[in-house]
């Protein structure tokens, strides 16, 4: 038996998050820091035997994976899931050397290609010819073994007549395609995959799980992370469930497929279920949220969509004490990037409820704008005012919603560009009780 | 490192990514090459006049400290025919304020390639000065078509340039890798940066000769690196009176080295967290 290909032993990133600066942009000012420095300073003269560690500035770790240890060895196809926030990305992000551990040690025996989003580094000004290039030179080929594969890349995208025009007028399918089509012909001895397949058309799709299944077979390792289960099942023959920063189960994809099945369908939201966890359910409590499902437009639960449909949000909720009215608010955030991607909000009742009063409300979405893919949900009950109280909120508390890959594409008829944006998407109240 | 089987094998833990550096350098050449030509390629698509940008700027510039320090304060200009002097001393400062505020903004400019694949960081801001040389190889043409003009013949030692050119590129690096890894992490810089230029265009000589400086103070005006430089351009391209002052050029000279490693060491000492706070 050789050595395995990766191994991992003892893994763990810690983060430090700071709460200062609520409501502000998401970068340190150095403004802050020396009015934050000078502060201190000024406190310490006033009294300087005082304690000082109540300050404003509370800071917090965070331990975005903690004590993970697997091997993978020569030729295995290992898939990776978890829910949003178990730690795939930044397992990823560590294995490929974009970001440093905090301990633990990881030794690879290999070229490491990682493809944590399509057309890194992309530039829109410049033509499909030259952007080849540049990835490829991102992505780590050197200038002749691109040259040498040009060819065969530029085959594989099916974009040969836009060759020569920049890469901002094409469409976002076309886009994808070359930029997978780089990225496949890297010849790694091992290939990291993140969730890039949620884009592109299904039958492209097709054509790169296709590819990626044939770079498995040629002996190359391949890590692959995707919300997509069908894709690992198909693709990989081992997997790692991921929890809350560590291993919860390191078996053959099936196994590890239907223990994450199990998973999903467990975080289901009662009256009191993780209430005062600040990062998954806040709110000042006058009302609580009972119960929450998807339903699709017959009224059918279901966890996972087709592309185009109609979803439907069903959400009870009980009175703890008395309100004036309220409004339900949904939050849809990016799986990949967690920036928001659409949101929409309804005053539903404006009339006084009293304690112990319950009631369901139904919202409905036309969804033809997302992509196959996963959107953590984030479900805030307020008051009925735009700023105003909120009384419960659920932050990425549910399973979240999934977009299969079947069913009719709407969105190539949006223009996007790499990253998601924001959408504006029709909803309505079906139904208040 | 390779091990028996001649494999690529990499470790990955806690402060270790200096072993593998200059490897990784060697490894990502090419990608050095592509950056400082997508930048080069970018840069003039969808302007009118393009590459022209690169000698108006300097030009105009030129006009308007010759007529303000040439015409209207009537400073010396040592022999030299007054636009020759203020343009001699433009090409590097130009090279210096370019190089070094491109790079300074260059990390935040290519935030996706940071989040989202590995190579040596350094790869990005040595790869924007690389553009800046281009322009400063265009002005130079533009020089050249001055002296003509002006039927002013270079001085011998004209081909020194290079090495002041040299210095002005560590410099710039220096000082750029300080901005950039500064600039990451507070935002703060990206508003210093027009300022720092601004400011040092008026206390470099580039309107004047640094000859016009009074004696005593030379040695604290060679405090501003690009001073050396500067002087160094004015020395080489245009001999005669344009003495060096070489007690104020070793000063310039170890600033240069000063700012160039310690702008290395901080950069590599915060790049390994870039990724998590860009």
């Amino acid at each position: 038996m050789t050595e395995p290909i990766i191994k991992i032993e003892g893994l763990g990133k810690k983060y430090i998050i700071g709460h200062q600066n609520k409501g502000r942009s998401n970068y340190t000012a150095l403004r802050d820091v020396i009015a934050e420095k000078s502060k201190k300073i000024f406190k310490k003269i006033l009294s300087p035997f005082s304690n000082s560690n109540n300050d404003e500035f509370s800071i917090e770790e965070f331990w975005a994976l903690k004590n993970i240890s697997f091997a993978v060895n020569k030729g295995d196809r290992l898939g990776i899931i978890g829910r949003n926030g178990a730690g795939k990305s930044t397992l990823l992000k560590i294995l490929s050397r974009i970001t440093e551990p905090t301990e633990g040690e990881i030794t690879i025996r290999g070229r490491v290609a990682s493809l944590l989003e399509v057309g890194t580094g992309f530039h829109p000004e410049l033509t499909g010819r030259e952007n080849i290039f540049l990835n490829g030179a991102i992505l780590g080929m050197q200038k002749s073994e691109l040259k040498k594969k040009f060819d065969e890349i530029v085959e594989f995208s099916e974009i040969e007549r836009f060759l020569d025009t920049p890469v901002k007028r094409y469409s976002s399918g076309m886009y994808v395609r070359l930029a997978f089509a780089v990225a496949a012909h890297l010849e790694p001895d091992i290939l990291v995959v993140d969730e890039v397949l949620a884009v592109g058309d299904a039958q492209f799709q097709k054509k790169c799980l296709g590819k990626m299944e044939e770079v498995g077979k040629s002996g190359r390792t391949v890590l692959f992370v995707s919300h997509n289960m069908s894709a690992i099942e198909q693709l990989c023959s081992k997997g790692i469930l991921l929890e809350k920063g560590s291993i919860a189960l390191a078996s053959n994809a099936n196994d590890v497929l239907s223990k994450y099945r199990e998973l999903i369908n467990q975080s289901q939201v009662t009256e009191t279920s993780s209430i005062g966890n600040e990062t998954t359910r806040r709110g000042t409590g006058e009302l609580r949220i009972t119960s929450f499902q998807l339903l699709t437009k017959t009224n059918e639960p279901a966890n996972e969509f087709d592309l185009g449909s109609t979803i439907r949000f069903k959400i009870g909720y009980k009175i703890i004490a008395e309100i004036e009215g309220l409004a339900v608010a949904i939050y849809l955030k990016s799986g990949t990037s967690s920036e928001n991607i659409s949101t929409f909000r309804h005053e539903v009742i404006s009339e006084k409820l009293n304690p112990g009063d319950k009631g369901t409300v139904v919202i409905e979405v036309d969804a033809k704008v997302l992509r196959p893919g996963e959107y953590p949900l984030y479900i805030h009950i307020s008051e009925k005012s735009v700023y105003s109280n909120k009384f419960d909120l659920l932050d990425n508390f549910v399973a979240p919603l999934v977009i299969r890959q079947e069913g009719i594409n709407y969105f190539n008829n949006y223009w996007m560009f790499g990253n998601y944006g924001f959408f504006s998407m029709n909803s309505n109240v079906v139904s208040v009780e | 490192m390779l091990d028996n089987n001649n494999e690529y094998v990499i470790k990955i833990k806690p402060g270790y990514t200096e072993f593998n550096y200059l490897n990784d350098l060697w490894r990502f050449r090419d990608l050095f090459y592509f950056l400082a030509w997508r930048d080069i390629l970018v840069r003039y698509k969808q302007t009118v006049i393009g590459i022209a940008w690169a000698v108006i700027r300097p030009f105009l510039t030129m006009v308007v400290f010759t007529i303000v320090f040439g015409k209207i304060a009537m400073l010396p200009s040592y022999g030299v025919p007054y636009p020759v002097l203020v343009f001699s001393a433009m090409l590097p400062w130009h090279f210096f304020a370019n190089s070094m505020a491109e790079s300074s903004n260059s990390l935040i400019d290519n935030e996706k390639l940071i989040s989202k694949v590995y190579f040596p960081r350094i790869i990005i801001p040595a790869s924007t000065v690389i553009v800046s040389l281009v322009d400063f190889f265009i002005s130079f043409c533009l020089l050249l078509v001055l002296m003509l003009w002006y039927q002013f013949a270079p001085s011998i030692n004209s081909f020194f340039i290079l090495i002041f050119l040299a210095q002005a590129f560590f410099t710039a690096m220096g000082a750029g890798l300080w901005l950039c890894s500064l600039n990451v992490q507070f935002r703060d810089f990206r508003y210093i940066i027009p300022f720092i230029v601004q400011f040092g265009l008026y206390i470099s000589p580039v309107g004047f000769s640094s000859a016009a400086i009074p004696e005593k103070w030379r040695l604290l005006y060679s405090l501003n690196p690009m001073v050396g430089v500067i002087d160094g351009f004015r020395w080489a391209l245009l001999g005669g009176e344009n003495a060096m002052y070489w007690p104020g050029y070793w000063i310039s000279l170890g600033l240069a080295v000063v700012i160039f490693a310690s702008g290395f060491w901080y950069f590599r000492k915060t790049e390994r967290m870039f990724a998590d706070v860009i």
